[in-house]
């Protein structure tokens, strides 16, 4: 940052930040038009454009409200996740899909946390950088069904069911992940993680137990009113997860799966519009913090850990699909649908770069989740050529297994 | 009645569908959002959905009602159809003879072999009328009773009245 740059953004010089942050939002605008047009994920275009004017920009505009904003924009985005579900649903999902959601984490997680270790990382930016290779987007994932008129298919109970099954493991992940950053001694480590695994179950708990209660308490004739009691009682309880170390995204999580019935689907209505910016604000502020310079040194890495993470993707799952009874193309369909990576490796990658573990893990994450969040629903849409492919790998590993798998029946 | 198989969507909502006599397989999705999606598998890929349409609240509604209106239809041919038992709908025609009669003056009419069970009139239906209830121009009754009787009900509700 230059002397001027640093003049500039030291005092609050609120003209040259409210302009660059209206030019921003026009140019995410006019991205945004243009993927919802080609059917295309908007979230690789924001951080194509937090990248590009990070490079470009004259002057800073990242200040502390900016990076208020995009933690704002994570509170929002767990929120709205949690909100999708219900507390039966999660319970019953999380029973049923638990073979395939092991699966999920071993075979995707491994690629990341290995090259973290062979890149001569410090182990918890592996172990960050195989959250990002692990988690698919169930945002870009959602739409891809729906745009695709997949919803109705009967592979996708077993996509929906892994989605779920990586955002309970989420609850346990990021407060795991938050209690290594703060770093310190072994005992230190496991204490805090215990007090957080702790509040985050009491948590969960009051979230299944009282949540008709809070959502009855919460609604009101006045939209006003329920705008501003949703978004107080979610900041409080983000601020108090961050605290107690559980982690912000967390606790967000958790207020959205405790509020349901007419209440959801007015919070939904009302912060689904804030929920956008700040998201959008998210994603330009990770672009910002990544210097275009930083990437081309690990371009090849982002690539080569793509085309694994993919193929170890496409193996769970099919897997997934294959248990539901599903045939072959219906397998191919579901494996191909859950490759794509998106918002939620962000989140993760974000841990990372905000606690400055790892120079390399904001652009290596940064490259990878471009390459996916675009060529992912690419392969989602040609998914054809996997179904001669994957049916011949069953078989083979079928009569290496010695005694013919029966596909287990529809439950 | 075909099983039809409940599937729940985390996030989406609940989907039903069965399969046909024919070997077709239907199904509906209720959005959580409100609006439904109604499925038609394919019949070469069975796991996936040939024909997806999208329908508010007031396609269903149109949609079920014209599967319903069918079986409501379908009913009352079935009564029709019951030997010695007639249902039809007669017309109240003004200057007939029992224009402005009341349902206890029709029913001196023993020997009609027909009864009134049901009025209707602009858009309203009385059934079972009280004996006080007046016929007047523009209603339809709802007769039921042998055929003749029917048709005599239609002399007394149509036709001009006697020299």
């Amino acid at each position: 940052m230059t002397q001027t740059a640093a003049a500039a953004a030291s005092t609050t010089d609120v003209p040259a930040i409210l302009i660059g942050l209206g030019v921003a939002g026009l140019l995410l605008a006019g991205l945004a038009r243009l993927a919802m047009r080609t059917g295309f994920s908007p979230i690789p275009m924001y951080l194509l454009v937090g990248i590009a004017v990070g490079a470009l920009a004259p002057f800073d505009i990242s200040t502390g409200a900016v990076e208020l904003g995009s933690n704002i924009g994570v509170i929002l985005l767990l929120f709205m996740l949690g909100l999708e579900y219900s507390s039966d649903e999660l319970s019953t999902e999380l029973r049923r899909g638990l073979p395939a959601g092991i699966l999920d984490f071993v075979m995707n997680f491994t690629p990341g946390l290995v090259v973290g270790l062979v890149l001569g990382w410090d182990p918890v930016a592996a172990v960050l950088l195989g959250g990002v290779t692990w988690v698919s987007s169930s945002g870009i994932i959602a739409k891809l069904l729906a745009d695709l008129d997949r919803l109705g298919n009967r592979e996708t109970p077993s996509v929906l069911s892994v989605l779920v099954l990586e955002d309970l493991a989420m609850a346990v992940y990021l407060p795991l992940v938050a209690a290594l950053l703060v770093g310190g001694t072994i005992l230190a480590t496991a204490g805090s993680l215990t007090v957080a695994l702790a509040a985050a179950a009491v948590a969960l708990v009051i979230a299944l137990r009282f949540g008709g209660r809070i959502s009855r308490a919460i609604d009101h004739r006045s939209d006003e009113a329920v705008l501003l009691a949703t978004a107080g009682l979610l900041l409080l309880v983000a601020g108090v997860a961050e605290q107690l170390g559980v982690s912000s995204a967390v606790g967000a999580f958790l207020v959205g799966v405790a509020l349901s019935g007419a209440v959801a689907e007015r919070a939904r209505t009302l912060l689904g519009p804030l929920r956008d910016i700040f998201a959008a604000t998210f994603f330009v502020f990770f672009g910002l913090s990544i210097d275009v310079g930083s990437i081309p040194p690990i371009l090849a890495i982002a690539v080569a850990l793509a085309v694994v993470t993919t193929m170890t993707k496409l193996i769970s799952g099919w897997w997934a699909a294959s248990r539901a009874g599903v045939g072959p193309r219906g397998r191919a369909r579901a494996a191909a649908t859950l490759v794509a990576r998106g918002e939620f490796s962000i989140v993760i990658a974000g841990l990372g770069v905000a606690a400055g573990v790892e120079s390399q893990l904001g652009p290596l994450s940064a490259a990878y989740v471009l390459i996916l969040a675009l060529g992912a629903p690419l392969l989602t849409r040609s998914y054809g050529w996997l179904v001669p492919v994957g049916t011949r790998v069953e078989r083979l590993v079928a009569r290496r297994a010695r005694a013919r798998p029966q596909p287990e029946p529809i439950r | 009645m075909s099983d039809v198989l409940e599937t729940h969507l985390p996030g989406v909502g609940v989907r039903m569908d069965f399969t046909t006599r024919g070997g077709d397989r239907l199904g509906m999705i209720s959005h959580r959002a409100g609006h439904k999606d109604l499925l038609v598998y394919d019949r070469d890929d069975p796991d996936s959905c040939g024909v997806v349409l999208r329908l508010e609240d007031d396609d269903a509604r149109t949609l079920g009602d014209m599967l319903g209106a069918d079986q409501v239809m379908e009913e009352i041919t079935k009564i029709q159809s019951i030997p010695g038992l007639t249902i039809d709908w007669v017309p109240v025609r003004g200057g007939s003879r029992c224009a402005g009669s009341s349902m206890a003056q029709l029913g001196a009419h023993r020997d009609i072999g027909a009864a009134v069970v049901a009025v209707i009139r602009d858009d309203d239906t009385i059934p079972s009328p009280p004996d006080d209830f007046v016929l007047q121009d523009g209603d339809t009754a709802v007769a039921v009773g042998g055929a003749e009787g029917v048709r005599r009900l239609f002399e007394l509700l149509q036709g001009r009245p006697e020299a």
